[in-house]
């Protein structure tokens, strides 16, 4: 038998008991992350494709969702800063081995190109605002040029969003001292996951009956690849060392077994495959939403089972002695 | 570079954890957090126990993963040795070196906002002092030294007693050693 505990007192925040140092605020970050990755990427794919017929949508009007989105997600990142004023030393340095830094420099990235792709595409997708700025002179050039440099622009796009989709993943991964973490699968798995939220909130937007019919069907192949992410990531875990086999004990009837098995698979990936299955072959289309909805849940879910679940999983862990409310009666 | 290294005797350790109060004083810790600690381990079913006493901190990995997963260089090992500081003024307050510690907490949360740890209180190694918990430790069970100095005493206590460092399947290299 082996028992440690601590016999000093300690109660360091985000730290005592358990390690928690990242809340809602960075799950909703990651979530937002992937989603704009996923808007980034088929917004350009579509116009790469020519299929401004099939998905007018998708081509015109869904970039604009990406800086509206990811500036969301950004404004929680920078709340869950403690030292809020010097969040500029983000940009005062590159670290190479930190996918952090990496992923501060891809949203740098991100803005020009998300918003010269909104204005090549406003015009197209938000006819109202075009005609508006139309009248002003300066701005309507800027519209042209970006018009006739759509095609590039949508190139750039693409490496952006997937860098910007996969970091989100790698920066869990890199850690090490977290064994749920430390698992190449996280990177694919949130790029995924990213794309699959990013076709279904088209799905669930679009109007053209042809367009939500084809995000449908790209969701749904997209939900049976991150299944099986899923399963290679459980393999990895459960045939992995001691830490990660405890990780993933939690999935397997642990304490996160009903949000993993019951909240993710089944409500998130499962149960919208199903329908987007019945809703392609023209099915069941009165509940046409709750598709993407259950899709958005589900990638939701899976960031906040992976950055809870992933703080608590250690090499490290004793009980301790001291009772942190009798700090309290010290005033 | 400087190969610094705590060597704890946990033979001669009684938890007295008088190195958790210096520590407080020293650096003028804040309450309700620590840089150090101690760990009672016990061993054995009953009547046949043994104890040892751990006084347990940052463990200065050579290979830090705190250092390696900071986005900003605020984390860094101080002039080329392998003392981890922070430096409040390149520190977000992202927390990233917490997780990025497999010894959980070797990092806390200072009340300001930006990452507080245990310096290897180089403000006194650098005046040729020994860390305050070791230099008022009344058992002298601890010893603080360079361990490029093969003559030092912690490179001598290396060399003739058996020893181990927590965890070193985590790959971080600890330089806090454990005399057994």
């Amino acid at each position: 038998m082996l028992e440690e505990i601590l016999v000093s007192a300690r109660s360091n925040p985000h730290v005592d008991p358990l390690v928690s140092v990242w809340g809602w605020e960075i799950s909703v970050y990651l979530f937002m992350g992937g989603l704009t990755a996923g808007v980034m990427f088929f917004s350009a794919l579509m116009l790469l494709l020519n299929k401004e017929k099939e998905a007018p949508f998708a081509v015109n009007g869904l970039a604009l969702l990406g800086p509206v989105v990811l500036s969301l997600g950004m404004t929680t990142l920078f709340l869950d800063l403690e030292h809020k004023l010097f969040v500029w030393r983000f940009y005062t340095t590159f670290e190479p081995t930190s996918p952090m830094s990496w992923g501060a420099w891809i949203l740098v990235l991100f803005y020009p190109v998300g918003i010269l792709q909104v204005l090549s595409t406003l015009r197209g997708g938000y006819p109202l605002i075009g005609n508006l700025v139309d009248d002003i002179r300066p701005v309507a050039a800027l519209l042209d040029l970006c018009e006739r440099y759509r095609r590039p622009i949508a190139w750039m796009a693409i490496p952006i969003a997937v860098s910007l989709g996969i970091y989100t993943g790698i920066l869990l991964s890199a850690f090490s001292a977290r064994p749920f973490w430390n698992t190449g699968i996280l990177g694919p798995l949130f790029l995924v996951s990213g794309l699959s939220t990013g076709a279904a909130l088209t799905a669930l937007i679009a109007r053209h009956q042809g367009e939500k019919r084809l995000f449908t069907l790209i969701d749904a192949w997209l939900i049976v690849v991150e299944l099986l992410l899923v399963a290679l990531l459980l393999i990895n875990l459960s045939t992995g060392a001691r830490p990660q086999l405890e990780a993933v004990a939690h999935l397997m009837g642990g304490d996160y077994t009903i949000w993993f098995w019951g909240v993710f698979i089944t409500l998130g990936l499962m149960v919208p495959l199903l329908l987007e299955w019945f809703e392609v072959r023209g099915m069941l289309r009165k509940l046409a939403v709750l598709a993407p909805v259950l899709v958005l849940l589900g990638g939701y879910v899976l960031r906040v089972i992976a950055v809870d679940l992933g703080q608590e999983t250690t090499w490290t862990d004793y009980p301790s002695e001291f009772n942190t409310q009798l700090l309290e009666r010290l005033h | 570079m400087s190969h610094y290294a705590m060597v704890i005797d946990t033979r001669l350790c009684i938890g007295c954890c008088d190195c958790v109060v210096a520590c407080k004083t020293e650096n003028k810790v804040p309450e309700g957090l620590n840089r150090d600690w101690v760990v009672e381990a016990t061993r054995g079913t009953y009547p046949d126990l043994t104890t040892e006493f751990r006084s347990e901190r940052c463990n200065h990995c050579s290979h830090a993963t705190c250092v390696y997963n900071c986005p900003t260089g605020a984390s860094h090992y101080w002039n080329g040795s392998n003392i981890v500081l922070v430096d409040p003024n390149k520190c977000t307050g992202c927390k990233a070196c917490i997780a990025a510690c497999p010894y959980d907490a070797r990092l806390i949360m200072h009340p300001g906002g930006y990452i507080d740890k245990c310096t290897f209180c180089h403000h006194r190694v650098e005046k040729g002092l020994d860390p305050a918990c070791v230099s008022t430790c009344p058992t002298r069970c601890m010893y603080f030294g360079l361990l490029d100095d093969p003559s030092s005493t912690v490179s001598e206590l290396l060399r003739t007693r058996e020893h181990k460092v927590l965890h070193p399947e985590t790959g971080n290299e600890p330089n806090v050693y454990y005399l057994t």
